[in-house]
């Protein structure tokens, strides 16, 4: 049991996400960064889809009620308690009274609070993802008193076990990343993929807008509108790319290039705004989902 | 109360398969607005319902979004079912439509852009109730925001551009058109459509055991409240 001593930024419960209700024009939500979020669940021991705290762009500071295991997963975050800092991707044990404070510094935008036992959200469409536009779940607020689960086992056994993450997943600020051609990939040439794109300051949990060299097309027609996913990049009529997120509509009117794959969404999530520098490679669709494989497996082994 | 609509002939369908990321097939049945296309995507997309493998479906005007398994099957093997089922769509003949009455308080509220549609058409604003309430829609497709109902073929006499500028807040519940479609809003939203009027039934309502109201597919008939 933790509670809220002060926050900011966009903070919110997360898990897998919303599955199920695209078709009724449900977003799926569920966290920025899956890799990270997973992770945090499985050291400290709860299953699959356990509602973790996302903790975007700002900062928070709990102070737990009961003795507890914690961990933070994710990049550009530190944790400090008191005069300690632990790292992340690294479970640690929490003794009741104690303060903990969770703060971004650079190199990423998101953190993933994982507590032994899971937090107990209440679920709404399947899901415990909040998706505050639609009036899914709350903003957390200072006062607020986060209840949480029965843990797996011991909390002593759940402290102090740590993730090899760079194993997987290499974070930076001028990451490649992998992408598979969109359905109108022919309506563009390879301009979007020969140069480099920042991030824009206009982003937020449904949609990565990119700056950069202007991506021409050579067919105008207006598309009807049709399914997109996280990941999918769309073109607008200005000829900027806007990658969608995790609260990304489930339909869109504008071009898609491509689609950024499930392995590297997580490396896109963490790009800072203004100072990261971005660039897109084709994949086949095949060596995409071997990379998710490859990926899902070390979750899953721990190591 | 249902009603089904005629049979579909293959002949207007074609069919082309494409990946969107590395979890997802996107389904193209066509490029237009029409309701046999539609009827094709609703078609496909029920038979697709409970296929091991296939995890969840995004139906709009023309094309079905299909989420896949990759760890247990190849985007190869999930175009091939669809294909297979594809062959099926003239088996299956005949759609059963919900069909809903939504009572609509036209024009008179605050933002309603009813006398700019009825000016700009050079009609009268009885007349442009008239024309939209008339006929009966079909849901093409839901998206943009929860339970936001896609409803066509609106009626050519009221085909209105997108706003230059969409609103910041659009309220729940009002009923709007752009091109050849009407919706409603369901929840209070931004919005770049041109609003009409205005109905107080609740389209999305996470907490209810029957969250929204309508389904794509749907028929839906627009009632003048007096």
């Amino acid at each position: 049991m933790l509670k809220v001593i002060d926050s900011s930024g966009l903070i919110s419960f997360q898990d897998l996400g919303r599955k199920g209700f695209q078709s009724f024009g449900v977003p799926v939500s569920g966290a920025m960064d899956w890799f990270a979020y997973q992770v945090a669940n499985e050291l400290v021991g709860n299953s699959k889809n356990v509602a973790t705290l996302e903790i975007g762009l700002g900062k928070i500071t709990l102070h737990a009620l009961r003795d507890t295991t914690l961990t933070v997963t994710g990049a550009g975050f530190e944790i400090q308690n008191y005069v300690w800092t632990f790292p992340l991707w690294t479970s640690f044990y929490v003794r009741a009274g104690w303060h903990v404070q969770i703060k971004k510094t650079s190199g990423g935008n998101w953190a993933y609070l994982a507590i032994a036992g899971g937090f107990d959200v209440p679920q709404v469409l399947g899901s415990s993802s909040s998706y505050l536009r639609g009036g899914i779940g709350s903003a957390i607020q200072v006062g607020d008193i986060l209840q949480s689960g029965k843990p797996s086992t011991e909390l002593t056994k759940l402290a102090a076990r740590d993730f090899p993450v760079q194993k997987y997943m290499t974070y930076s600020q001028t990451p490649t990343i992998d992408v598979i051609a969109g359905p109108q990939r022919e309506r563009f040439d390879n301009t979007f993929f020969e140069n480099e794109y920042i991030l824009s300051k206009s982003f937020d949990r449904m949609g990565y807008r990119l700056e950069g060299k202007e991506i021409e097309s050579n067919d105008k027609s207006e598309l009807i509108s049709e399914g997109m996913t996280m990941g999918s990049i769309q073109i607008t009529n200005q000829g900027q790319p806007i990658v969608m997120m995790a609260d990304s509509p489930t339909t869109g009117g504008y071009p898609k290039i491509a689609n950024v794959i499930r392995a590297d969404l997580p490396l896109l999530a963490q790009c800072e705004a203004g100072n990261s520098k971005i660039r897109f490679q084709e994949v086949s669709v095949e060596e995409a989902q071997e990379k998710y494989r490859v990926m899902m497996k070390g979750i899953e082994n721990g190591k | 109360m249902k009603t089904s609509i005629k049979k579909i002939n293959l002949r207007d369908v074609f069919l082309t398969t494409k990946p969107l990321g590395d979890s997802a097939l996107l389904v193209e049945l066509g490029n237009e607005i029409d309701p046999i296309i539609n009827q094709c995507v609703h078609t496909l997309n029920a038979l697709l319902q409970n296929t091991n493998g296939i995890l969840e479906t995004v139906p709009a005007y023309c094309t079905l979004l299909i989420h896949y398994d990759s760890l247990k099957f190849s985007f190869h093997q999930i175009k091939i079912l669809v294909e297979e089922k594809m062959n099926q769509l003239n088996k299956m003949n005949q759609e059963t439509r919900h069909r809903h009455e939504v009572k609509v308080r036209y024009g008179n509220e605050s933002n309603s852009d009813i006398e700019i549609v009825a000016s700009s058409k050079n009609i009268s604003i009885d007349d442009v109730i008239r024309i939209h309430s008339e006929k009966e829609y079909r849901i093409y497709m839901m998206g943009f925001t929860p339970g936001f109902p896609y409803m066509g073929i609106l009626d050519e006499r009221l085909h209105m551009p997108r706003l230059q500028t969409p609103r910041t807040l659009v309220k729940a519940g009002s009923v709007a058109i752009a091109g050849s479609q009407t919706g409603i809003y369901p929840l209070d939203s931004p919005g770049g459509w041109h609003i009409i009027g205005w109905t107080p039934l609740k389209l999305f309502d996470p907490t209810s055991d029957t969250p929204f109201l309508f389904s794509p597919g749907d028929v839906v008939k627009f009632i003048p409240e007096e």
